[in-house]
């Protein structure tokens, strides 16, 4: 029989980053379909801007800092892409510029680049932006496909409660880019799940904690997790492996901290929507969470401090 | 000639002291002093320049002051010695300010009689003032005065320029510009500080591992 001795860990997997994040692209395809269809022809060209600001910026900085050129993994097209479905399709393509550089450069490889950030970078460009231009960021549009003439502006349907479930389900509703279609959202958790790219956790309690603290404060939790960006926040946003707790224990603590910030800025914050600043929040404490909630080593009694 | 020689050696000593505040030990990017007032009031280049005048003056009084006293300030209550006579300069500074530059001292605000604890002017006290003469205390003072104005008015135009399109309230920018706003608020302060600091660390190991090549 031939032993081999070999060192811990022991289980090996066939994931890579690059496969890791090609499996999220994978699933962001529907929701972009469906950015596309509802927002014409904007969408389409703040996608590619970001997407194109993301990667450029990610060659220019590792050239500049003598790094290893690393876009082959997927993370920069990632990072654009979650980017360009958090505008709203009003936007100019600058924003989109400048939110790209931002999350690459500032928010990414300051910090160390992939897996040193300690926000999610999309999210933090997008927090950036809502705080600077909060007039280009809020403005909305009703969803006309490719007829852009028509388009109305008009607040988010969390502000004004006015759009049935259907509508809100299928995405036919203002809203950034990706956040409006629930169905395509959904679609893409479904892919998520069963190439076990994330795990459930995460996504399922943010949004059943959403629901039951708006339940708490007052409205219809359903609506509540339908309506706004959540869903999109939820099942793309939160669980960026990087910036989310890696046990059981923690990953329902940041869970259920995203779900009650969402509603705590939602019902009392100026901002009709909370789940940037909500996620951004439990990213920002996530390396404490993480601190506070290790597993027992195996030999090691409750409490016993090994290091 | 011997008197000539030790004129020269202390004027140049004077000069060395002097620039020490502005580049070497400048007060906000190399011993990371100060940081609270540089991170809040750099939100316009004048207001930069407002808060560095202020310190300086400060900063140049308490120095003279606590120099000529250091033979006779006790050691277990030097502290408090330092802070009484700080507060003296913030008070004159602050009635001035308000006597003749009413906007400068609304827009600095608690800013002004915060400097009495301003880690600067407490640490130029303790690690310089009390242990040199006054002439070079007051040079030490002016030097790290000014080296905090510069880094504050640096701090200040680069907020303003990007939160606002203008520098010293001249428009830089055009009209087409759309100010960004995360610039002018708390986090943008920590945001700019952050990248100068990386800038100026960047800059001086690039200039530190030139000299160790050269001296090998």
């Amino acid at each position: 029989m031939n032993l081999r001795m070999s060192t811990a860990p022991h289980i090996k997997s066939s994931d890579t980053t690059s496969s890791l994040m090609r499996n999220v692209i994978i699933a962001l395809i529907p929701c972009t379909m469906a950015s596309i269809y509802f927002f014409g022809l904007n969408a389409i060209i703040l996608i590619l801007v970001s997407i194109a600001s993301a990667i450029l910026s990610e060659v220019i900085f590792e050239k500049l800092s003598h790094k290893k050129v690393t876009i082959n993994d997927g993370s920069a097209f990632l990072t654009g892409l979650l980017l360009a479905l958090n505008l709203p399709s009003s936007a100019p393509w600058w924003i989109a510029l400048l939110g790209s550089a931002f999350a690459i450069i500032i928010v990414k490889q300051l910090f160390g680049g992939l897996g040193g950030n300690f926000i999610n970078p999309a999210l933090g460009a997008r927090g950036m932006l809502v705080v600077s231009w909060a007039s280009i960021m809020t403005n909305f549009t009703t969803p006309t496909g490719f007829a852009t003439a028509d388009a109305v502006t008009s607040a988010t349907p969390l502000a004004t409660n006015a759009a049935d479930y259907t509508s809100l389900l299928f995405g036919n509703i203002p809203g950034t880019m990706g956040e409006t279609s629930k169905l395509m959202i959904l679609l893409g958790l479904a892919f998520l799940l069963i190439t076990r790219t994330i795990k459930w956790r995460i996504p399922v309690v943010t949004l059943a904690s959403t629901a039951l603290f708006s339940f708490i404060f007052g409205s219809d939790p359903l609506y509540a997790v339908l309506a706004g960006g959540i869903m999109f926040g939820a099942v793309f946003m939160a669980t960026d492996y990087v910036t989310s707790p890696m046990t059981a224990t923690g990953q329902y603590i940041y869970s259920v901290g995203i779900g009650l910030l969402v509603v705590i800025i939602r019902v009392f914050g100026n901002y009709p929507e909370g789940v940037t600043f909500a996620i951004i929040l439990m990213n920002v404490i996530t390396g404490l969470i993480d601190k506070y909630c290790r597993e027992r080593v195996y030999g090691h009694s409750k409490g016993e401090k090994h290091e | 000639m011997v008197i000539q020689k030790e004129k020269n050696m202390s004027k140049k000593n004077l000069k060395g002291i002097f620039l020490n505040g502005i580049l070497d030990e400048n007060p906000t990017f190399r011993l990371v002093l100060g940081t609270c007032p540089t991170l809040a009031v750099t939100t316009s280049a004048s207001n930069g320049v407002g808060m560095g005048i202020a310190a300086t003056i400060v900063l140049m009084g308490s120095n003279l002051v606590i120099s000529s006293l250091r033979n006779f300030i006790p050691k277990k209550v030097r502290i408090p010695s330092f802070i009484v006579i700080i507060c003296m300069f913030v008070t004159i500074v602050q009635m001035l300010l308000k006597a003749y530059l009413p906007d400068l001292n609304d827009a600095l605000g608690v800013f002004i009689p915060l400097i009495v604890v301003n880690c600067i002017i407490l640490a130029r006290a303790e690690a310089f003032a009390s242990k040199n003469a006054p002439l070079a205390s007051l040079t030490d003072g002016l030097g790290m005065g000014l080296g905090f104005t510069l880094s504050l008015t640096l701090m200040g135009s680069i907020r303003e320029l990007i939160g606002a399109g203008t520098i010293f309230g001249v428009t830089i920018l055009g009209a087409s510009y759309d100010p960004m706003k995360l610039i002018t608020v708390p986090a943008g302060g920590f945001l700019t500080y952050g990248l100068l600091l990386g800038i100026i660390n960047a800059i001086s190991n690039k200039k530190k591992n030139k000299n160790n090549k050269g001296d090998k």
